[in-house]
């Protein structure tokens, strides 16, 4: 996994509630078995028309937004599907982090597996924020996890929250599934003391 | 003191140490194609096993056509991720229901109808609607495909204790008035993230009433309010339900488990840290109207004014919904005319449903203007249902009677909404392009389908003339 520890970027706003995964990446692009190209089907439907030609009035098609990293957006971000192909596409695509006042739950692990950070902030501060990034050209934001701190050129800094073991993790970009296997042992253990029917799964 | 959210944990702790996430085991994995083949590379790369293959069960759904599948696949790409899941399988040992066999169906049909789902069990899937296995008392959620990899290799998962949300309906559902009512009105009160963080846990004449099938339809969209699962606690209608199913302990095993399983079950005087409360009284079908399972009225009501939403953001939502939506604000929902009617997913196409649609559509034909399908959840399903009688009431309506599978719930396949569409949906997503780019989706129950493909346009199926 990416670790990550401090970023620098634009910020793009598309402030929107209840963003859901289905709108991120659509279905038609869950097919391929691969884990990366994914970006070109980021927010498909908003960026293409059916022709597949890009709508220029979409925000992250606006020039001034092209290389944005730091993706602001409303409340409940990523409801609906479990799909991880969603951090993938806005990873491939280029974002590291992501900022709304409250993320649905699977998507929220599903960033931190991917290496996104997501930044959940008081929704008057991202409205704030949403107003900067419309009218100050080139508004850059600086995430830095390891002091959970987030500040601009121009005098805004607040601080945010992550549980202390994701921090821990996303910082030394470790992968659980070896972090895991330290407890093997237990793991075993548990199986062992198991009543036998509840090692259900064989109709006995 | 507590509840069976926390009883279910508890019992599943392997490791656990202040400032970390809980190591918590897991009992059941049902897998499809579609979230896990970036999942067995990642084992392949790293050079690892699946540590239980026999807690591991796979089925296809998603991606599969409901006609002449078992013919090449018009979809390459589609029939690519078939074959790789078939593949994984049969290198890592789980056992896969294919598409040639009566118990292949979606997954969360699957699962319980096999007996695989259990009581006090852990339940893990690459699908957010894993949560509907809690109608049986079982702790199931929805996970990532990193997750998908991390349960393969260590049959565990890091985990953060959720919080407890009691969610109480008593009294008696009015006539017409259906499990999947019952959720919609739930969302629509506590909105699309007002479960966030929580793990609700229904109680209430409500539930005890409904049978499993609905039971399971209401835990089903428990995430389309956010929450992390949802949770029935089993009964004697539970046990009936598993009782000689293929993967249920069987004779003394079968008595020990019921005597633990009847354990299961929140303390008198245990705290749940949010209560929300319902008079079934005030209950009546629902319809949704705009692009989020929140955005719903009752069908004798009308769609909601600009000046109903409670602020600016919310009234931008209503526009935007309106606008995709194409619908005016404040218009007549049973005005509202469709295109397209689809009963199936695994919010409600089991056979209960199948039963409930058959009612309301006996000696109707549908509307000259709509056209409809019906898509059982799984291959057993669909034998029961044609020896009952219902597919040949379905098909004389002009229906169309498929083969098990996702179908057009999410539009994967070849089943799908041509732009402008607007459709009747017993499924559980109305978001923008759910069912295909431009399509428009009402999420109702499926009497309600039913009887709105046979109008033409929404109807109070309260008033509806049954031939029976
Ligand atoms: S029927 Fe729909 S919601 Fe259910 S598993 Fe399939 S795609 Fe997901």
């Amino acid at each position: 996994m990416n670790n990550f520890i401090k970023h620098k970027g634009l910020v793009v706003p598309l402030y929107r509630a209840n963003i859901d995964t289905d709108q991120i990446i659509p279905k038609q692009f869950l097919k391929s078995i691969e884990r990366t190209g994914f970006g070109q089907f980021l927010f498909y439907d908003w960026r293409f028309d059916e022709n597949g030609v890009e709508k220029t009035d979409f925000v992250l098609n606006q020039p001034r937004y092209k290389n944005a990293s730091i993706l602001l957006t409303g409340k409940n971000f990523g409801c609906g599907s479990s799909r991880e192909h969603a951090p993938w596409s806005l990873e491939d695509f280029g974002f590291r982090v992501v900022i709304a006042s409250a993320f649905a739950d699977i998507f929220y692990n599903n960033c931190l597996k991917v290496g996104i950070l997501p930044v959940v902030l008081d929704e008057e501060v991202i409205a704030e924020s949403v107003r900067k990034a419309e009218t100050v050209e080139d508004y850059q934001l600086t995430i830095d996890l390891e002091n959970c701190k987030i500040f601009d050129e121009h005098g805004f800094e607040t601080a945010f929250s992550i549980d202390d073991f994701r921090r821990y993790c996303l910082l030394n970009g470790l992968d659980d599934i070896g972090l895991t296997l330290q407890y093997e042992t237990e793991i075993a253990d548990f199986e062992n003391t198991r009543p036998g029917w509840k090692n259900f799964a064989r109709g006995t | 003191m507590k509840t069976l959210y926390d009883k279910i944990w508890d019992a599943h702790i392997v490791h656990e140490e202040t400032g970390k996430p809980a190591l918590l085991y897991v009992d059941l994995h049902l897998i499809h194609e579609v979230t896990t083949p970036q999942a067995f590379a990642g084992l392949r790369l790293a050079n690892r096993k699946v540590r239980r293959p026999d807690l591991t069960f796979a089925t296809l759904d998603h991606a599969i056509p409901t006609i002449d599948r078992n013919l090449p696949f018009n979809d390459k790409i589609a029939e690519k991720q078939v074959e790789a899941l078939r593949k994984n399988c049969e290198e890592f040992g789980i056992k896969l229901f294919d598409l040639d066999r009566i118990e292949q169906g979606i997954i969360h049909v699957f699962g319980p109808e096999q007996g695989l789902v259990q009581p006090g069990q852990t339940i893990v899937c690459g699908d957010s609607h894993t949560s509907t296995h809690g109608a049986f008392g079982a702790l199931a959620f929805g996970i990532g495909t990193s997750e998908v990899e991390h349960v393969f290799a260590t049959q565990t998962l890091p985990q953060s204790r959720s919080k407890n949300m009691l969610i109480k309906v008593e009294g008696e559902l009015p006539f017409g008035v259906t499990a999947k009512d019952v959720i919609l009105a739930i969302i629509n009160e506590i909105g699309t993230d007002g479960a966030t963080g929580y793990v609700i846990e229904y109680a209430g004449a409500v539930f005890e009433n409904l049978s499993m099938e609905g039971r399971m339809t209401v835990c089903n969209m428990s995430i389309e309010a956010g929450a992390r699962a949802g949770l029935i606690a089993p009964d004697e209608k539970t046990f009936e339900y598993l009782k000689d199913k293929p993967f249920v302990p069987k004779g003394k095993n079968w008595e020990k488990a019921v005597e633990y399983w009847q354990t299961l079950k929140t303390d008198d005087d245990a705290k749940f840290d949010k209560v929300v409360e319902i008079e079934a009284e005030t209950l009546a079908p629902f319809v949704t109207w705009g692009t989020s399972p929140g955005m719903s009225v009752k069908v004798s009501e009308n769609v909601p004014d600009l000046t109903d939403a409670k602020n600016e953001t919310e009234r931008k939502s209503f526009e935007r919904a309106f606008e995709y939506m194409a619908l005016n604000p404040a218009q007549k929902v049973e005005e509202i005319e469709i295109d397209r009617a689809f009963i199936g997913s695994c919010t409600n196409s089991r056979i209960e449903d199948l039963r409930e649609a058959a009612k309301v559509i006996k000696g109707y034909k549908i509307n000259e203007k709509v056209s409809a399908m019906i898509v059982p959840g799984s291959m057993q399903i669909k034998k029961q249902a044609e020896e009952e009688g219902l597919a040949q009431i379905f098909v004389d309506a002009g229906f169309e009677w498929r083969d098990a599978g996702c179908s057009m719930c999410l539009a994967m396949n070849e089943d799908i909404l041509q732009s402008g569409e607007r459709c009747a949906s017993t499924s559980n997503r109305n978001f923008e392009g759910r069912q295909g780019r431009g399509g428009r989706t009402h999420l109702v129950s499926p009497s309600m389908a039913a009887a709105a493909a046979i109008a033409g346009h929404f109807v109070d199926v309260r008033n509806w003339k049954f031939n029976d």
